[in-house]
């Protein structure tokens, strides 16, 4: 009988050794941290986080390509690190972003080559290929050379190599990172019939995109700077935040209100205020929903106008600032500045 | 089967055109240089030992370059180019034994060259080749002895790719580089300062060379003195001695930098150069 759990962390942590130029620069990056996760049979499991928080890293221990500085990861049942030949053949991985492939290879010579290394009996995986590259509408590239196809139609057809090992426990990093809005609703919607297909497959897709991890995700692990600050269902993650009730606003120009006067407002929980064209867009955070006339009152007093009110559901990028104390997207934009 | 695709991969690897220039057009006009500068040295007097000599060490030796110097450049060509090294890597195959198959694919290239090299010497500059002569026996054990250590070699440079970040595809190259002084492919290692022969000796191409020229045209060899005092059985015994002691070390090497280059993080690193 199978190991019933498909991943699980103990503690990892993961340090690169940064060399400069000269020995003085040498510095250390914490890029995993005390990460303790299990993951299940059969879920569908998410890391969301913005970038260098740590996911590719994660998803690099875990498939045996990076070894960890601290701690234990066991995948399939076998450990990571001290038996990566019983974790090989069960598993297998994409990243996503990025054109990998023998360029004078077709489509359907690059796939049935992995196959090949999976041990798969030739003509069955000849037949798995045309499925899984129907499935993915790529069926009529299947003899293009790899070289020429686009760069999205290669990330799909990376995806399919993925998938056609039929591994225990595939791994995702950025499956949908450059591909546009219908082709990442195709590789979504075959992510879930995948799973679907066989209880026992077990996925981790890492993810910066807030949506995906919601809409796609069993679980989800946020992770920031190395280290898992929550994980668990979408919805028990945002029901964490239900309390507060959340108002987007946008408003005529501010007429010397500031966010600080917006702040020192009592039932204001939480202001963030972005200008936008003719006006300023502002998200609330309110104690509750009569709140709303106070703060009504206050763009009353300095004559501006409320052009647009919406109330907005909590998403996981609210999980993500409640959690952090700033927006991914801000996040991001910090960790590149450093 | 790791050897086929690795075959798969290398021929096709760039169109025929370019095929042909690297393995045809690329060790012919190197021969050819080879020979105008033999020439401008000796007088052009082509009747020399040493002229067989020379022109089938040179010709040989695109083997050193194809086995040796491919299968370290695979893991540069797999990690920079392809980005596939790493999706190699967690399938569950023994990568060594992927490196050596694409070395194996580049012998079979190889010797298209080699043997065109081989034959344009025969038929345009007199080397001295007779096929009733030549030691078949001894030739075709020397030279798959010979390719299984040159494609072991990479795999020992292909370790120490894995683990140098920059400027991989020189280690092959200056490796190979090195090799044709050292081993007696253009001139007899008696030429070179005896304080630097011993890197010669040390070295299982040396043995190698010799005896393909022994197997091939007996009698040229014996002019030179460098391994004269030796019989070829004597040598072929060298040659295996070295080779195991090579195979050896290079696993062994192979196996400490694929642990390195994991603790390291260096399997899927790109220095987009
Ligand atoms: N090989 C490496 N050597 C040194 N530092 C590294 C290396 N790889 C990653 N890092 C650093 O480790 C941190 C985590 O990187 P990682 O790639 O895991 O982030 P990520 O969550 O996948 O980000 P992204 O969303 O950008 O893909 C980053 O700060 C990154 O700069
Ligand atoms: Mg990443």
């Amino acid at each position: 009988m199978p190991h019933s759990l498909a991943i699980e962390t103990h503690e990892l942590g993961r340090i690169y050794k940064l060399r400069g130029s000269k020995k003085e620069t040498r510095k250390e990056l914490v890029a995993l941290q005390d990460v303790n996760l299990t993951v299940e049979r059969g879920e569908l499991f998410g890391l969301l986080g913005p970038n260098g928080a740590g996911k590719t890293t994660l998803i690099k221990v875990l498939t045996t390509l990076l070894s960890p500085t601290s701690g234990w990861a066991r995948v399939a049942g076998a450990d990571v690190h001290a038996d990566p030949e019983s974790v090989r053949p069960r598993i297998n991985m994409v990243s996503g972003g990025e054109s990998s492939g023998y360029g004078l290879l077709t489509v359907r010579e690059n796939l049935w080559m992995f196959s090949q290394f999976y041990g798969a009996p030739s003509k069955e995986a000849n037949e798995r290929i045309e499925a899984l590259l129907e499935m993915v509408g790529m069926k009529d590239r299947m003899h293009t050379k790899s070289s020429d196809l686009s760069t999205g139609l290669r990330q799909k057809m990376n995806i399919v190599r993925g998938f056609l090992t039929d591994p225990e426990v595939l791994f995702l990093d950025e499956p949908t990172l450059g591909l546009d809005v219908g082709a990442s609703r195709d590789v979504r919607k075959f992510i879930i019939e995948w799973l679907k297909a066989d209880k026992e497959r077990t996925l981790l897709l890492t993810t910066h995109y807030m949506v995906e991890a919601d809409e796609l995700c069993d679980r989800v692990a946020i992770i920031n700077k190395g280290r898992v600050l929550a994980c668990d269902t979408p919805s028990a993650l945002k029901q964490r935040l239900q309390k507060d009730v959340t108002f987007e606003i946008e408003t005529s120009p501010l007429n010397g209100l500031t966010m600080q006067m917006m702040e020192e407002q009592p039932e204001v929980k939480k202001a963030a205020l972005t200008e936008i064209e003719g006006g300023a867009r502002w998200k609330l955070s309110l104690v509750e929903e009569s709140a709303l006339a106070r703060v009504f009152n206050l763009f009353a007093q300095k004559d501006v106008k409320v052009m647009n009110l919406n109330k907005r559901q909590p998403t996981l990028e609210d999980v993500f600032v409640e959690l952090v104390g700033r927006s991914m997207a801000e996040e991001e934009s910090n960790e590149r500045s450093e | 089967m790791a050897a086929w695709l690795g075959w798969l991969i290398e021929s096709n690897w760039t169109d025929p055109f370019l095929f042909a220039v690297y393995s045809i057009v690329k060790p012919l006009s190197g021969a050819a240089i080879l020979v105008i500068m033999y020439g401008i040295i000796s007088g052009g007097n082509f009747n020399t030992p040493l002229f067989p000599y020379i022109y089938l060490g040179n010709a040989f030796y695109i083997y050193v370059g194809a086995v040796m110097t491919g299968v370290s450049w695979a893991v540069v060509d797999d990690r920079e180019h392809y980005k596939t090294l790493k999706y190699m890597y967690i399938a569950p195959i023994y990568i060594p034994v992927y490196l050596l198959g694409r070395g194996v694919a580049r012998f079979i290239t190889g010797s298209i060259a080699v043997f065109i090299t081989i034959m344009a010497g025969v038929l345009f500059l007199k080397v001295p080749l007779h096929f009733a002569d030549i030691n078949w026996g001894l030739f075709l054990v020397t030279l798959i002895l010979g390719v299984v250590m040159l494609a072991l070699l990479g795999l020992l440079l292909a370790g120490i790719t894995l683990t140098v970040a920059r400027h991989e595809g020189f280690i092959g190259e200056a490796t190979a580089g090195a090799l044709y002084i050292f081993s007696g492919a253009v001139f007899p290692l008696d030429v070179l300062p005896a304080w630097i022969r011993p890197v010669g000796y040390f070295m299982p191409t040396t043995y190698w060379l010799e005896l393909l020229r022994r197997s091939l045209v007996g009698n040229v060899a014996q002019a030179f003195p460098t391994l004269a005092n030796f019989s070829n059985l004597q040598i072929l015994g060298i040659l295996l001695g070295l080779s195991v002691f090579f195979g050896t070390v290079s696993i062994w090497v192979f196996r400490y930098c694929d642990r390195l280059a994991r603790e390291r993080g260096l399997i899927d690193h790109t220095t987009n150069y």
